[in-house]
């Protein structure tokens, strides 16, 4: 099943054509309307008509994250904010956020891309979809939800949180497919066992999973929890949101959408591409976005490209699930642990970014991570603070659920976090090694 | 059926076309839009091989046409319909249709030449019934019917069409549209170039933006019809006036 066959199963060399030609005029467009690109390529003397082949691309410079960030918050519009219908923003308080803008065009666009991978994910029209993504300035509720419906299925906007309602609904509603984080469907697995609720008594068949890293270990505990066929899908906000690329039934690699975005593999230090099947930093620029386009822009995301064809008859190229991210590791007891995953998960819990440190300490042999979340307003008092010592030992066993390391969790005042040039120490390692 | 990569060109010193890369598919009608100058004409008489492409590739059929003269350009199955109509006056409408059919005489098809002339008359009865006429008597919108005819005779598999609404009042260039969407019907692919911006995305189902010589934009013509920057600059929408849409 297809969404858009003739894009989809594309012949390759047409394909090429047509990522030149929506190169070429993208690249027109950000010279002419983007002010930060128009230096950039002014300041390598390269002009936008000197590329004329898909691998003259590496000619251009890179984005990365610190530049949309530094260009806050319109800085990289390529349209006027009256052509915008939508903003949304990346995690990330107020300033240190990425914000980006969607016109009419994009938001069709978006839709269909994101139709196209529940689609290859095996939704159709006649499923009922749980969107349990977080609805607001994050892509992935708004983004899976407008693609759901674009497709005709009926969309339930769950968002996230209130697990046990959750659960309610996916069993009154019937509920086929799950749209949501893959550690939220382990959090619903866990939860419907807890709850003494049968699989047999949900009506779930798929699962469309993205927006953080996981491994197949996971994705066949959830298959078996929950009773479905579970997919990966990416994006981020930074390029579209969810609908970059997914995996179809087939489950081998995520299919690229290729018509409307480039990719590049490098390796992360020395900048150069990679060869298929090497991990490397993804590269993506957009070939149609109006309202921000992006050129090159460093995901921090690591993914190899497989090379060959897929059974499912699409031609577009397919990338490796992430195996993680560009930015360091934190060894702790011997396990590895993302500073970027606790960082989403907080976000995932709280529902924006809170500002948070992670401080690891070394008590005799063994490591102790605690994080401290900076507490919303003035300290809680009777009830109120219940509620919130309720609150922090959902994220200490969330994170470290999640995390396979025990975290301790503090809430914390606000000057707590502060630091005298404002940028966040988000990881104070006091270990002596 | 037609690819184009990269291609450069111009009149003199002067460089119009700066690396234009499109395409057009088998049976498609696509359209380039843009403004007086953006290099529309240019990017026609290059493919028809009426000035030389500088740089770049321009395949047909898969074979590169690039370096060949108009006339061979035309016998493989590319037809111009020129801007301004350029039929011959002083020569009656069959004889300036027959003067298309130069490519078909060369293959000794006399015989096929009839045919095709009835099948052109059947478009344009109106033609036939002022066969006899003088071009030069010829209404507007007549003239532009002779012009797409003469093109025709040469059996094209792609008929290229420049600026064909102009000058014309708006009941004809709906005569012509209509004739366009019929001709694609037919089997028949056209690249359409015009200035009624709205008229061809209203019957193409791709299209192209040229400004100053470069594409802008590329999409179906669904998406460049509610594209504000195409509203604003080609379909002659005041967005500001209107307020809210």
């Amino acid at each position: 099943m297809y969404w858009e066959p003739d894009k989809e199963c594309m012949d390759r060399e047409e394909l090429e054509q047509l990522q030149l030609e929506r190169l070429q005029s993208t690249l027109n467009r950000v010279y002419a309307h983007v002010p930060f690109y128009r230096k950039k390529f002014d300041a390598l003397g390269i002009l936008p008509e000197e590329i004329g082949s898909l691998s003259d691309l590496s000619r251009l410079p890179f984005t990365t994250k610190e530049d949309v960030r530094g260009n806050y918050p319109y800085g990289l519009f390529a349209v006027p904010l009256r052509e915008v219908v939508r903003i949304h923003a990346s995690s990330g308080s107020a300033e240190a956020s990425s914000v980006v803008g969607y016109t009419r065009n994009d938001i069709t666009m978006w839709s269909k891309l994101v139709a196209r991978i529940l689609v290859a994910g095996g939704v159709t029209k006649d499923d009922v979809v749980q969107v349990s993504f977080r609805y607001g300035l994050f892509t992935g509720g708004f983004g899976l939800h407008y693609g759901a419906e674009r497709l005709g299925a009926s969309v339930i906007p769950a968002s996230s949180g209130n697990t046990a309602r959750q659960i309610q609904i996916m069993k009154d509603f019937k509920t086929t497919a799950l749209v949501s984080t893959p550690s939220y469907a382990m959090l619903v697995a866990d939860t419907i066992r807890e709850m003494g609720i049968p699989v047999s008594a949900l009506s779930l068949k798929y699962g469309l999973f993205g927006g953080e890293p996981w491994s197949e270990k996971m994705r066949q505990e959830i298959q078996d929890a929950l009773g479905i066929v579970a997919t990966d899908n990416y994006g981020l906000s930074e390029v579209i949101g969810p609908g970059v690329s997914g995996e179809c039934l087939e489950r081998n690699g995520l299919h690229i959408n290729e018509d409307h975005f480039l990719v590049e593999v490098i390796d992360p230090k020395t900048l150069q591409p990679v060869p298929p099947g090497r991990t490397g930093e993804l590269v993506v620029t957009t070939l149609t976005k109006e309202a921000f386009p992006m050129i090159r822009y460093r995901t921090r995301d690591l993914t190899s490209l497989y090379t060959g064809n897929c059974p499912c008859g699409r031609t577009g190229r397919r990338m490796s699930r992430l195996v993680g991210r560009t930015d360091e590791m934190l060894i702790i007891r011997g396990m590895k642990v993302s500073p970027s995953k606790i960082e989403s998960l907080l976000f995932e819990i709280e529902g924006m970014e809170p500002n948070y440190r992670i401080v690891i300490d070394r008590k005799g042999a063994l490591d102790e991570v605690t994080v401290l979340v900076e507490a919303a307003g003035e300290p809680p008092f009777g009830q109120e603070r219940r509620h919130v010592g309720s609150a922090v030992e959902t994220i200490r066993k969330r994170l470290t659920h999640e995390l396979g390391v025990t975290v301790d969790v503090k809430l914390v005042e606000k000057k707590v976090l502060e630091t005298a040039d404002g940028k966040p120490i988000r990881v104070l390692d006091n270990r002596k090694m | 059926m037609l690819r184009i990569k990269n291609v450069e060109s111009g009149y003199g010193r002067l460089k119009v076309l700066k690396k234009v890369t499109m395409h057009i598919g088998a049976g498609e009608i696509v359209t380039i839009i843009g403004a007086n100058g953006a290099g529309k004409t240019s990017l026609l008489r290059t493919v028809s091989g009426l000035i030389r492409a500088r740089s770049g590739e321009i395949l047909f059929d898969m074979k590169e046409i690039g370096k060949l003269p108009p006339e061979k350009i035309v016998f493989l199955g590319c037809s111009l319909v020129p801007e301004g109509r350029q039929v011959f006056a002083p020569m009656t409408v069959k004889e300036n249709i027959l003067l298309g059919a130069y490519p078909q005489y060369r293959r000794k098809r006399g015989d096929q030449v009839r045919d095709d002339l009835e099948r052109v008359y059947g478009l344009f009865p109106r033609l036939r019934e002022r066969e006899r006429q003088l071009a030069g008597t010829l209404s507007g919108g007549e003239q532009q019917m002779l012009a797409i005819a003469r093109a025709l005779m040469a059996r094209p598999k792609l008929i290229m069409m420049d600026e064909p609404s102009m000058g014309l009042a708006p009941l004809v260039i709906k005569d012509i549209f209509t004739i366009v969407t019929k001709l694609r019907g037919e089997g028949n692919t056209v690249l359409l170039v015009e200035q009624n911006a709205k008229a061809a995305l209203g019957i193409a189902d791709r299209g192209y933006v040229l400004e100053t010589g470069r594409i802008i934009m590329e999409g179906t013509a669904e998406d460049l019809l509610s594209n504000r920057e195409v509203q604003r600059a080609y379909l002659g929408r005041d967005l500001d006036a209107e307020g809210t849409m």
